[in-house]
This record gives structure tokens, sequence and C-alpha cells, in this order.
């Protein structure tokens, strides 16, 4: 039997006042599935991410996030069903009255039901220490040395680590990216997306990824992380070459899907929009 | 002007909801009693300075031009009576609740609006939590439980500021017949009136911040104009309140 799509819209829209948010999106997202999603801004690719944990309701259909219709729970129901996504936000949404390490245990503290799986992972309640979780978690974004501090005393590319350290901790199925290079520099972008890649390849976890680089697609697409090697290969140029991941291009205009592929589809497009969203040396390259 | 009652009533309907849920929250957990106990330092404690100080000029300025009026009566010996009356009925409720309002309103409206608009409160519903139960409840509490406190406060220090006028500076009355007569004069309609009134105006001021706060919208900009509504929505309905509660305690006498 196959397995459940994690996420799947069907014909949702979204109208804000004149203009469409999201108009018409039908998507089905697969266990372990990387989808990149281009577009100008404005073209509801943050709505799209904010109606999949239904932050924002949606005017029309249906959407089904772990098997659930999130557009059919009340606010008490999504708090339980949210809680199995993470959710990075553009600016990273950290909460500056706590500090870096309360930041990422503020989704164990919160969820009992977490605690308890936990606890009885690990034997006995008394021997899950989230403190030793929140550790581990900013040891695989490489920031546990500003567990003490404030969100406001570290750089915005360490928050937006911090951001994903909290979005990931409890270790969800689900992983919703917005803009997780948004005004960085290049070297910073780069780590921040090879942090992505290695999520998704060390717990397997799915993710919908809002981007304005097309570069951030390419590591996503090309690049997997090996355990082993701790480190990330490229699956063009490593010998033997890791199984490519399941990635997945798609293109937003005004509130509509407008393409919606492979990496190879997406650079041989010949629709005007869909390939401002495409790095051009790779075109003249080919 | 259809469009301004539309959008007049729609918000205070969605005041309404947002009062509904937080006291329906108050019933239902889970209960963040730390951001309660923090949020009591906060508005009650650090209020404590700026409410003594109004309270102690209150009583003063009263006594001071009750005494020149009752001395034309003839009648300076009620100057206990009236200060008493005065502050616990009306001005130490109604002055109290427009300092916090001043202080805390805004506070709280600008600092929901900043979390607002940085996607704190977003953060807060992904990661599984009710901010109306986290944000809105605690301050909820934590007004009604310290503007009726700071209130009597204020009544208290405002009794000595007057007895400071009338009695030490003005001669008009001696110290025991000072205390007796405002002691006296006070019966119960005017006690129950004088807590009740900070309760409510406790409740207003706290979900009035919340919900100007949790409505911003247009970055910093945004929570600069949250913080100015807060403030004179909440004086506003302090005023109409205080006057719909007068009106039912008259009528009860």
């Amino acid at each position: 039997m196959p397995e459940e799509p994690i996420l799947e819209f069907k014909d949702v829209s979204l109208r804000f006042g004149e203009s469409w948010a999201l108009r018409n999106i039908s998507l089905t997202l697969e266990p372990g599935e990387t989808r990149i999603i281009f577009g100008a801004a404005g073209s509801g690719k943050t709505t799209l991410l904010k109606a999949v944990v239904g932050l924002v309701r949606v005017d029309k259909g249906s959407i089904k996030l772990f098997g659930q219709d999130v557009t059919k729970l009340s606010e008490n129901e999504l708090f339980v069903l949210r809680r199995r996504a993470g959710v990075l936000f553009q600016e990273g949404g950290l909460f500056d009255s706590l500090t870096v390490g309360e930041n990422v245990e503020y989704p164990l503290v919160t969820q009992d039901n977490l605690k308890q799986v936990k606890a009885a992972q690990a034997g006995e309640a008394q021997t899950f220490d989230p403190e030793k979780l929140v550790r581990d978690t900013l040891r695989f974004v490489e920031l546990e040395q500003t567990f003490d501090k404030f969100p406001a005393e570290i750089s915005g590319g360490m928050r937006r680590r911090v951001g994903i350290a909290r979005a990931v901790v409890t270790e969800p199925l689900l992983v919703l990216y917005d803009s997780p290079t948004a005004g960085l520099d290049p070297i910073t972008a780069n780590t921040i997306m090879a942090l992505l890649a290695k999520e998704r390849d060390v717990r397997n976890s799915a993710s919908l990824v809002v981007t304005h680089r097309y570069q951030d697609g390419e590591i996503m697409a090309d690049f997997r992380y090996d355990s082993e090697q701790e480190a990330l290969l490229s699956s063009t140029k490593s010998s033997p070459p890791p199984k490519p991941a399941l990635t997945k291009f798609m293109v937003m205009k005004e509130g509509e899907i407008v393409f919606l592929g492979t990496r190879p589809e997406l650079e041989s497009s010949n629709d005007e929009y869909v390939k401002r969203f495409v790095r051009h040396e790779d075109r003249h390259a080919q | 002007m259809l469009d301004f009652l539309t959008t007049l009533v729609a918000s205070f309907q969605e005041f309404l909801l947002l009062a509904g849920r937080s006291l329906r929250n108050l019933f239902r957990g889970p209960h963040y009693y730390d951001d309660v106990f923090l949020q009591m330092d906060i508005i009650g404690v650090g209020s404590l300075p700026i409410v003594a100080l109004t309270g102690a000029f209150s009583g003063a300025i009263i006594a001071l031009q009750m005494a020149r009026a009752l001395n034309t009566y003839g009648a300076s010996s009620e100057v206990g009576t009236i200060v008493s009356l005065t502050l616990v009925r009306e001005l130490g409720p109604v002055l109290t609740a427009l300092l916090v309002a001043g202080r805390n309103a805004s506070g709280i409206a600008s600092e929901l609006g900043s979390m607002k608009v940085t996607e704190q409160i977003d953060a807060m519903r992904a990661l599984g939590t009710d901010p109306v139960q986290k944000l809105v409840t605690p301050r909820l509490i934590a007004t009604a439980i310290m503007l009726p406190l700071l209130t009597i406060i204020a009544d208290a220090i405002g009794l000595i500021g007057a007895y400071l006028v009338a009695v030490p500076l003005l001669h008009i009355i001696a110290s025991g017949q000072y205390w007796t007569s405002s002691w006296q004069a006070l019966v119960l309609n005017d006690l129950a009136q004088g807590l009740l009134k900070p309760f409510v105006f406790g409740m207003i001021i706290s979900l009035v911040g919340c919900f100007y706060g949790l409505r911003t919208s247009g970055g910093t900009q945004g929570v600069g104009r949250s913080t100015t509504q807060a403030v004179v929505s909440a004086s506003i309905w302090i005023f109409v309140v205080t006057f719909l509660i007068d009106k039912i305690f008259v009528g009860l006498k």
C-alpha cells in the first residue's frame, strides 16, 4: 500500500480584497520530499506556507496535513496538529524575551505529549533531559556556544540558524522554511541551505522551502548529506553518486502554481516568468 | 460613513470575541502562572510609585480646594467626609486607572504589537501555544487583581495627603475628628463601587491593550499607532464605564 501523502491541497483559494493570495491550488507532498517554491513578491508563497498549518484560513478547498483536514479543525485542535510540523519564519520569529536555549526548548516545554513520548523512549521519565536535546540540536546548527545569549545579541544569520534548531528540535516529519536565506550573504546562505539538506537527510523529513535564490534549490536537489563522512556530497560529482533527493520545483504567480516539475524541466522551461527564477549562467552553459 | 460604522461594529465584535476567549481560558489549562506573577510585578509593583505620588497630591488638592469652599458655609469640619467620599468612590479608582492605562495599556499594546510584526505571535501559534492563553489571560488576571490593590493604596495615601493639608497646614480640623469623619462617611455602597470599578477597569485596560497589540500591522509605525489607540481607547472606556457603574449604584441607594 503506498504511503499516505504528508500534505495534500485540493483546489484551495483565498482572496485578500480584490487580489488572489491563493487560487485553485492543488498539490501533494510525499514523505521525505522537498518542494522548492519560487515566485515574485506577493505571489502567495508565504500565505501558502501559513495555510499549511492553518495560520491563515482559506476561503475554499481542503488542506490535509498528516491526514487531517486543517480547514475543518478549530484553533484549539490545530494547536495539537501544528506541533507535529516545524516552521522557520522569514525573520526567524524568535521570542526576544527568551534566551537562545529557552527558544529552542520552547517546543519541548509546551509539548507535554512529546515529553511523554521521549520519556518512554528513554526508558524512564527521569532520563529525558530537554536541555541535552536542546544542546544537541544547537550543536546540529553549530551554535551551541550561544545557548545563554539573547536573540538580539547574535547576528541575523545565527538567528536564522537558531530558528531552524527550534523548528527541528521535535524531529517533525514536515518542516516549512519561509525564505531561509533572504537578506543573508552568500556564504551564510549556503551554510543555512547545507543545514536544511542535512536535516532532510539525517531525519528524512519532508519540507517546503520558499526562496528567491536558485542556488538554494540546487543545493537541495544536488547534494546529499553523508552521515559517515559528515559532509555534503554532490550527486553529480561524487563517486559513487548518492541516491538523488526527491526534490521538485514549483513556481507561483499571483496565487497560482504556474510550474511544477524537476530541475531539468525547470531549466528547460520556455515560460518567460518561470525563466526569471533560473540562474542564467546555467542556461548559457547548457 | 457606513464603512466607518461597519468597521467600528466589526472591531467591537472582535474585541468581545477576544474578551470571551481570554475569560474562558481562566477555566481551562494550561495556566501560565509564571507569566501571571511577572505581569503582576510589572503592572502592580511597577505602577506603585506613580500611583502613590498621584494619590497623595490628589488628596492634598481636594483638601485645599474644599477647605476654601467649605469655609464659606462654615462647614470646614466636613473636609474629611468630602475627601473620603470623593477619593474612594470616584477619584481614586478613575485616576489610578487612567495612570495604569497610560503606563500599561501602552506597554502591553507595544509589546504584543512588536511581537506581532516580528512574527513571534505566528511562531507561538505554529509551536502549538495559544497566544490568548499565554499572553492575554495572564495580563487580564494580573491587571484585574493589581488595579483594585493599587486603588486601595492610592485612596489611603490620598487620605494622608488630605490630612497633611487639613490638619498640620491649614489647622481647619482636629486630627481625631478628621480620621473619624472620613471613616464614618463611608458605607458599604461606597466601598463596593470603589472596588468594583478598578476591577472592571483592570479588565478593560488589559483587554484593550492586548486587542490593539494583537491586531497590529504595518511594521514599527503600526506598533506606534496601536499604542496610541490603546491608551485613548482605554481612557475613554474608563469614563464611559465609571458613568454606567455610578448610574447603577446611585440607583441602589
